[in-house]
């Protein structure tokens, strides 16, 4: 009688203790859009199921004064590491690349654990993720459909008549040359002066103070399938312009792999437009040799408003690009000679891992 | 295309830049940063030498390359009536000047903001709700000259036939003409037959008959919708959107823009008329190379028969938003 009882006790606390661990991993649909305070939310809750690796680093605010904030995720070591760069969203309607950003810290978080060419990286980097940089932009394209299509900043113009600066020619590199307006109405206005706009300088005090350990620096945009080198300025060419060109393609065979989508690698000035003032070229005026923008899916078909159904593929198609880059760099630090040719296999390995079957 | 080996760089007061987008990367390069031995044209640093050239007393050559000698269309100028702008954004141009002659290189961007224009012209020619064309590579590229009179693309590219899913190549020539003022491009398509020839008439006048008897037909939605979404009902008429506004690409297309349609915002169906549906919309586009996001209005009108035909266009005035936006979190 009393073993009975005591057996459905505890088959009852079982099932309480089951629900109670469901509810409260209620799994985040990282194949959705969030609103920035979900995103919020999404960050702190990282570094609390990850309290070992991941910290929550503020290193800014934004002009509208929220504070800009990045994931640091990496094991602690003793010996001195090098560093990732990665940011989301410096381009409000881009909803993609923030989509993006948090799909790649989810995918690390899981890969480190079991992958031991994950666990490495992990051991000898630090990633530095910003799943959204222009937070005044990404909340107000989400206040009304008129506003959906917002590209920059919120900072208010000289006359106070018109807002906003695109972030991405604001950067101190060939600042206002090329591909810019100096007219607070348009879309590419670029400030006012270099690193006028205080979600710029956050990233140039941040990455600037530690521009040594950075292997790379990749900033996520949409759209146009496209990878894109430094420079925007057509005069001026990357010294390591070969090797840029030869990873990025490595990319882009790997996204290829994935989906079968095509992306295009290429200097701005060739593949895109001219500009200048990128977060890109800056980054790599500061001798961080890997540095790339990806701009995202897709070609033009629904452009900056892509379908929900379409994050997990582009994510997972982007994940496979990046990773190219970082292994590509991690090795070439850390390994030596076989990097190439170890990166690449790799990178193949855990496409394959990621889509599931598409080897081809 | 010849390839001299010296350049010369000048520092030069506000002057026009001449820049020569060479489409044929050249292989090694050691230096970094400094102006590299690019080809033929003189390049003028001015920026680059005279970083205090940007003070507060902006004048047009902050984009430093502006070219004033003709060939340049500014957008529309602006005439400032409180916080509403009429006319498009008074947009300094990008690299206007000496383009891309020869060969091209498909993925660079002179062959593809060229074949981006066959993508429009066949929608304008051929597109309905049931049918609706992307671009899907540029194969191959030449451009050259045509005496004083403007530019010529030649172009083997493959086209993609959106609904049905159907690739297939298409030679196609673009003339973008060069004047005062600012003329559309010309387009010709062959070999592309087989895409053309995709019948969609079954769907096609299952829509018109279901509409010709003056259903009114009315989205507020935006097509597609902030997440990207487009109700299975509506999609037929987000491609007609799309068809509508080819036109408008189509004849606003230069060599320095790229357009795509961002948004159909919204899209009315009229009274039936000389038994074509008619319709109202206004669209939201995307030029690649400003990011600007013209708007238009259109009046036009389709048929499974007639196809579509715009009758009337209007542009929208650059709307600033004027409102302080005030913090919430």
């Amino acid at each position: 009688m009393l073993s009975v009882v005591g057996l459905s006790f505890v088959a009852l606390l079982l099932t309480v203790g089951a629900l109670t661990l469901e509810s409260d991993r209620a799994e985040y649909d990282y194949f959705k859009y969030h609103p920035m305070d979900e995103i919020s939310s999404w960050m702190v809750q990282m570094e609390k199921d990850h309290p070992d690796v991941v910290t929550v680093v503020d290193y800014g605010r934004t002009y509208e004064k929220r504070t800009i904030s990045l994931l640091k995720i990496g094991l602690k070591t003793e010996a001195k590491k090098k560093a990732v760069w990665m940011d989301c969203g410096i381009h409000a309607r881009e909803w993609i690349a923030p989509a993006f950003c948090q799909y790649f810290v989810r995918q690390i978080l899981h890969a480190y654990k079991t992958d031991d060419k994950m666990a490495a990286m992990l051991t000898n980097m630090d990633f530095y993720i910003t799943p959204v940089l222009n937070i005044d932009g990404y909340i107000f394209s989400w206040k009304d459909s008129s506003t959906r299509l917002w590209r920059k900043n919120r900072s208010p113009g000289p006359s106070g008549d018109c807002y906003g600066v695109d972030l991405n020619r604001n950067f101190d590199a060939n600042w206002g040359t090329v591909g810019v307006s100096s007219n607070c109405s348009s879309n590419i206005y670029c400030g006012t002066g270099p690193i006028s706009e205080p979600e710029a300088q956050a990233v140039a005090y941040f990455v600037g103070s530690r521009k040594e350990d950075f292997l790379c620096f990749l900033t996520i945009h949409s759209y146009g399938q496209l990878l894109l080198i430094p420079y925007g300025h057509p005069n001026f060419t990357a010294s390591n312009y070969d090797e840029l060109m030869t990873v990025g393609q490595g990319a882009a065979e790997a996204i290829w792999r994935v989906h079968g989508k095509k992306y295009t690698v290429g200097t701005s000035p060739d593949v895109l437009y001219a500009n200048s003032g990128s977060s890109r070229d800056w980054a790599r005026m500061q001798e961080i040799p890997l540095t790339f923008t990806f701009e995202l899916r897709d070609n033009g078909t629904y452009g900056f408003e892509l379908p929900e159904d379409q994050i997990r593929p582009t994510c997972e198609e982007a994940y496979s690009g990046a990773l190219h880059i970082i292994a590509y760099a991690h090795d070439k630090t850390f390994n030596g000679a076989a990097a190439a040719a170890a990166a690449t296999l790799w990178a193949v390995l855990l496409a394959a891992g990621v889509s599931g079957a598409n080897l081809m | 295309m010849g390839l001299r080996g010296v350049i010369v760089l000048v520092g030069l007061m506000g002057t026009t830049w001449s820049f020569n987008m060479t489409t044929i990367r050249p292989e090694a390069v050691s230096t970094d940063t400094f102006a590299r031995p690019e080809t033929t044209e003189e390049t003028t640093e001015q920026g680059r030498n005279n970083p205090g050239l940007m003070t507060e007393d902006r004048t047009v050559h902050v984009t430093a390359l502006t070219d004033t000698s003709g060939g340049v269309d500014s957008q529309t100028t602006e005439a400032t009536v409180g916080c509403f702008k009429k006319g498009a954004v008074a947009e300094e141009e990008a690299v206007e000047d000496v383009m891309a002659t020869g060969e091209l290189n498909p993925s660079h961007y002179p062959a593809q903001r060229a074949a981006k224009v066959v993508q429009h012209y066949l929608n304008t020619r051929y597109g309905s709700p049931y049918k609706l064309f992307g671009l899907k590579q540029v194969h191959s590229g030449n451009a050259e000259d045509v005496a004083d009179s403007g530019r010529k693309y030649q172009l083997d590219i493959s086209v993609h036939e959106i609904i049905s899913d159907t690739k297939e190549n298409c030679s196609a020539e673009v003339f973008f003409p060069r004047g005062v003022k600012q003329l559309s491009p010309q387009v010709q398509v062959s070999s592309c037959e087989e895409l053309l020839k995709i019948d969609a008439n079954s769907e096609e006048e299952a829509l018109y008959q279901q509409y010709k008897t003056n259903k009114t037909l009315r989205t507020e939605k935006r097509l597609p919708d902030s997440y990207g979404h487009i109700d299975p009902e509506m999609t037929p008429f987000w491609h007609l959107g799309i068809v509508a506004s080819s036109f408008i690409m189509l004849n606003e297309s230069t060599e320095n823009t790229l357009y795509n349609v961002a948004q159909v915002a919204n899209i009315t169906q009229l009274t039936t008329e000389n038994d074509q549906l008619k319709f109202d919309c206004h669209v939201l586009l995307h030029d690649m190379v400003s990011q600007e996001i013209p708007q238009w209005k259109l009046l036009f009108t389709w048929s499974p028969a007639g196809g579509v035909k715009v009758l009337h266009t209007e542009q929208l005035p650059h709307v600033h938003d004027c409102e302080k936006h005030p913090k919430t979190n």
